[in-house]
């Protein structure tokens, strides 16, 4: 371990065939961007979807919902990386585990984006149950009333407000994609940890590494942070307490 | 107008409801009063299919609510409803709250929607906060805008579950006038209330219930006058003189 602290580093060339260090970096924090990003999406789709049934009054689905939710929030986001990566592959039709194996663009990305999707999914399902739960029985009730069917109140009357109610635990999970998407590393996707690994390994310069490393997940937490707090002041009610049901 | 035969309903072992019958007609105004816990409103839930039944037939204007095919968000949307809590739509403003459901159910266009909407804000009094949001009315403003939400619907009966109990004392009679001047029109009008000079004013009849059962469903001067239970007795006694 070296350390001599040498900012420099970061403009000399890597061996990786990469460009300079700064550059090596910067191309882990695009498919960390990437990865997260995407996996978010997916996880807000998946989870609003999940959520609704799982408080809807259809049975069947809604026990299968919680099946979703507890599988996936329980076991360690490596394994199902692992899983969907390694074992998918060989358990599918040979003609799709083939074209998993070869043909699939971008393996790692997009075995990453959608692995992290369905993980942090069964996250959001849970938030967005209790969010729909917290609302008075009486809203709903109210929405029926006035003669809306179950998905307009639900689309109208109950989703606005449970969604505003779940923002602060939301921009958590949603910071925690950045977080957990490092695990990607481990099916050799080139995102920001993986990259800190290469440069410790090549450059030695562990101590400027690691601080630009945190420097940038901490630029990434930020903006994450900041984005989610305009979309609650928008999304405030006027009249109501700060994320305050009933 | 609305017929309730003899309606029963269960909660697992626990009989809520037992062989419930009453009618309102049209243009009656009929109070439901009695203790706390007593089946009120899970009565008038069932009558707009808001709770479900085992046995017995309720039907609104001919129209079965307990039958599986009955399209009920068509009938809920002719019947108002107006709850203890307000029940508005903390994250739509006041007339976004009284056009949603002419728009979504009714298929009325958003000016069509408005101009009734504000008419009836003008009517319970409310004009002037058209623009505002509900967490930023009084208790009583609230159940006025509610009323009038119900009332956007043109519905040909309205049903109130204890609509003033939730309030100040000294709102209550704000929402009172409005029902009053409601029932002068010749609303149909099924109340839960404890109000009882509201029942005295305007009421046909006056049902109570106790204990899942209808125990008395009178004439509001015979009610009044010398009620037969004993437990309506007492029930009165003690409202009257608190
Ligand atoms: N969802 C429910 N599950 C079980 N019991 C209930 C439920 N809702 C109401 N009850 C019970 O049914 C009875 C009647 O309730 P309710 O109709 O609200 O009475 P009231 O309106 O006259 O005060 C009460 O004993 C109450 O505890
Ligand atoms: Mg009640």
């Amino acid at each position: 371990m070296n350390l001599h602290i040498d900012w420099g580093v970061l403009l000399q060339e890597s061996p990786t065939g990469d460009g300079p260090y700064w550059k090596l970096l910067l191309t882990g924090l695009k498919w960390t961007t990437a990865t997260a990003l995407s996996g978010w999406l997916l996880a807000l789709v998946i989870g609003a979807v999940a959520g609704v049934i799982r408080t809807a009054p259809i049975r069947a689905l809604a026990l299968l919902a919680d099946a979703y939710v507890e599988v996936f929030r329980n076991i360690p986001f490596l394994v199902q990386l692992f899983f969907w990566f390694f074992v998918l592959p060989e358990i599918l039709p040979a003609g799709a585990g083939r074209w998993m194996k070869q043909d699939m663009p971008y393996p790692e990305f997009l075995t990453a984006a959608v692995g992290l999707g369905l993980f942090t999914g069964a996250r959001v399902a849970e938030q967005v149950k209790s969010g729909i739960l917290s609302l008075s029985r009486g809203q709903k009730n109210a929405g029926l009333a006035l003669g809306l069917t179950l998905p307009q109140t639900y689309r109208h009357v109950l989703l606005p407000m449970a969604f505003r109610i779940v923002i602060p635990p939301l921009t958590s999970e949603f910071m925690n994609t950045f977080k957990n998407s490092a695990v990607a590393l481990a099916i050799g996707l080139t995102e920001l940890t993986f990259q800190m690994k290469q440069m410790v390994e090549y450059s030695s310069q562990v101590i400027v590494t690691i601080f630009a490393v945190t420097v940038l997940y901490m630029f990434m937490a930020l903006l994450v942070n900041r984005l989610m707090a305009w979309i609650e002041r928008r999304a405030r009610v006027p009249g109501m307490i700060a994320g305050g049901g009933k | 107008m609305i017929e309730i035969n003899k309606v029963s309903k269960w909660y697992g072992e626990f009989q809520v409801l037992t062989d419930c019958s009453t009618s309102v007609a049209k243009g009656e105004v009929v109070v439901v009063c009695g203790p706390s816990g007593s089946g009120k409103s899970t009565l008038i839930k069932c009558v707009n299919g808001l709770e479900p039944f085992q046995s017995g037939t309720i039907s609104v204007e001919g129209t079965s609510v307990g039958d599986p095919k009955t399209n009920l968000p068509k009938l809920r949307a002719r019947v108002g409803m107006v709850f203890q809590n307000f029940e508005l739509f903390p994250h739509l403003s006041i007339t976004e709250n009284l056009c949603l459901a002419q728009e979504k159910v009714l298929g009325r266009n958003h000016d069509e929607a408005m101009e009734k909407g504000l008419k009836l804000l003008d009517r319970v009094g409310l004009k002037a906060h058209a623009g505002k949001f509900p967490g930023q009315l009084s208790g009583g403003q609230q159940q006025r805008v509610a009323i009038a939400r119900a009332l956007a619907m043109d519905p040909i009966a309205m049903l109130f579950d204890e609509p003033t109990s939730a309030l100040d004392p000294e709102m209550v009679n704000e929402v009172l006038d409005v029902m009053v001047q409601l029932a002068k029109e010749g609303m149909t009008m099924m109340c839960v209330t404890h109000e009882m000079g509201f029942a005295r004013k305007v009421a046909n009849r006056v049902i109570f219930m106790d204990r899942g059962s209808i125990v008395e469903d009178a004439h509001k001067d015979e009610f009044f006058g010398q009620p037969r239970s004993e437990r309506a007795q007492a029930f009165l006694s003690k409202i009257l003189h608190h």
